[in-house]
């Protein structure tokens, strides 16, 4: 893959960012035309909750699409995929908290201190300190901390599908599949693994 | 290890407009979302009669679910683990013939065919439906009460509990050749329970034959218990001398019981049982003890530890 090639490396990001904020009108006008099922508050929790596992698995890509397949333009475009996945966790809480649950703290406080729901807020809270400190000047501040904090993501990822894992009834294999490339993704960071698959792709 | 200047990943404007993004976003799409949950849905049936049904609430005030919702979000694993793709994956699925085989502790065993149940007078009965996923609607069945069928059969002295068996038919019904549940689904109800009046054998919905996704051509129907209890596409029951047990009973026994009543205090394993949502409403209601029929079963139940029995 040449990626020295300027067009691609302007637009490869660009391209992101738009992809990773479609899903907003998309969702709005399958709000607005009754797509989200005849429970569109469900839909609408499943439909962000999915996006924002989608997007941190996605993140969790880029470390090995550029180590092992030599795909630069990845870590480019690393941060912001977990920063997406924040905007669509915070959303998905929100509708939880608010038109699912009326705002009645009671309610919410009952829900969220079953394991699935517990799984998944720390799984959010987590996130905070990584979309915070993703943005100028934390990254410089924090130096080699930097990369430690945001080695969380390794967790986080695990717990996100966790808590989709706790939530959906038996027979529902979709989740499982998700964790099993999350695992699969952090094998490939291990040193041994990685050079050798490196070594393997890239000669 | 590639070091890639921090202001290298996302351009500046870009970020910043992000930002703000994010603030007007959620409002945005909660607007949308709300609208959307209020705005009713308009039914695609277009064959036949259109559905009509003698009451426009339940007793307690609360409208009928729309002929749409009922037919569009089904819990039925024969066919999906997707409510919403039920309703398209039943459309070549036969319904006709069909007997029902009504034996085991009886005086009368009989094989009906689903046209002589119409002697039973069917009936419409508006009644909830609480799943135990906590959502719930309120649905103008129409069938006849399971008693006047088990009293034309008459169950011997021996018989404590009914046996309901859902139709084996892999090739038609394509998650049955998988190993998702133990199949045929099986269910069951005390004997009691299945005397009483409120529990319904349903061939029909909203003024028309039940549509397959919920059940044709004739399931059950106990409105003081979860959903699951009503068992679908029903070819046999039986009088037996020992509790049935049943398909979610054999998946997950620490999740699903017998009894099944809706129970607000009791609460599901994973998630609790204290709320619903109606679906079409914004929000969730309270769920009521045995789904608001409580003065009509609670007598069944007297001295019965709930939580043991769930």
């Amino acid at each position: 893959m040449n990626t020295r090639n300027k067009f691609f490396d302007y637009w490869f990001p660009i391209l992101v960012h738009i992809a990773c904020l479609l899903p907003i009108p998309w969702l709005i006008l399958d709000a607005w035309r009754g797509n989200l099922t005849v429970d569109p508050i469900r839909g609408s929790i499943l439909r962000t909750g999915k996006i924002a596992l989608e997007l941190l698995i996605l993140s969790l890509a880029c470390t090995p699409l550029n180590n092992i397949f030599g795909f630069k333009p990845a870590l480019r475009v690393r941060r912001a995929l977990g920063d997406y996945s924040f905007l669509y966790t915070s959303l998905h809480f929100a509708i939880f908290v608010s038109l699912d649950y009326g705002f009645d703290i009671q309610l919410v406080l009952n829900e969220l201190i079953r394991p699935y729901a517990l799984v998944g807020l720390i799984a959010g809270l987590l996130l905070i300190p990584l979309a915070i400190t993703s943005f100028s000047p934390w990254p410089k501040r924090l130096g080699k901390n930097w990369k430690r904090l945001h080695n969380l993501v390794y967790v986080i990822n695990l717990l996100a599908a966790l808590h989709f894992i706790l939530v959906v009834k038996q027979g529902v294999t979709e989740p499982y599949l998700w964790m099993i490339l999350i695992i699969f993704l952090l094998v490939l960071r291990i040193p041994p693994v990685r050079h050798f698959l490196s070594g393997f792709f890239t000669h | 290890m590639i070091k890639i200047d921090p202001s290298e990943i996302t351009p500046k404007p870009l970020y910043l407009s992000r930002r703000q993004f994010i603030g007007s976003a959620g409002v945005v799409v909660a607007g949308a979302l709300a609208l959307a949950a209020c705005k009713g849905n308009v039914p695609t049936v277009t064959t036949g009669t259109p559905p009509s049904a003698g009451g426009t609430t339940d007793e307690l005030g609360d409208p009928l679910s729309s002929f749409y919702d009922i037919t569009h979000y089904n819990n039925y694993y024969e066919f999906s683990t997707n409510k919403e793709a039920v309703a398209d994956l039943v459309a070549d699925f036969p319904i006709s013939p069909w007997n029902i085989e009504v034996s085991g502790l009886v005086n009368n065993p009989k094989t009906y065919t689903i046209e002589d149940l119409q002697k039973f007078q069917p009936e419409e009965r508006i009644y909830r439906l609480r799943c135990v996923e906590a959502w719930s609607m309120v649905i103008p069945w129409i069938g006849f009460p399971l008693h006047k069928l088990l009293d034309e059969v008459q169950p011997t002295s021996e018989a404590t509990y009914v046996q309901f068996t859902t139709l084996y038919d892999p090739k038609d019904m394509s998650l049955q050749g998988s190993n998702l549940l133990n199949w045929p689904y099986v269910e069951g109800l005390r004997m009691d329970e299945a005397m009483h009046d409120l529990t319904l054998m349903v061939t029909g919905m909203y003024g028309k034959p039940l549509p397959k996704q919920d059940g044709a051509p004739i399931r059950l129907v106990v409105p003081w218990k979860y959903g699951f209890k009503g068992i679908k596409a029903i070819v046999k029951i039986e009088l037996v001398n020992f509790q049935p047990s049943t398909t979610w009973m054999q998946t997950a026994p620490d999740e699903y019981g017998f009894y099944a009543n809706v129970n607000p205090n009791v609460d599901h394993p994973r998630w609790s049982q204290a709320t619903e949502r109606r679906i079409g409403e914004v929000g969730r209601r309270k769920t009521l003890m045995f789904n608001g029929y409580e003065k009509e079963v609670a007598s069944l139940y007297v001295g019965m530890d709930l939580k043991k029995n769930f």
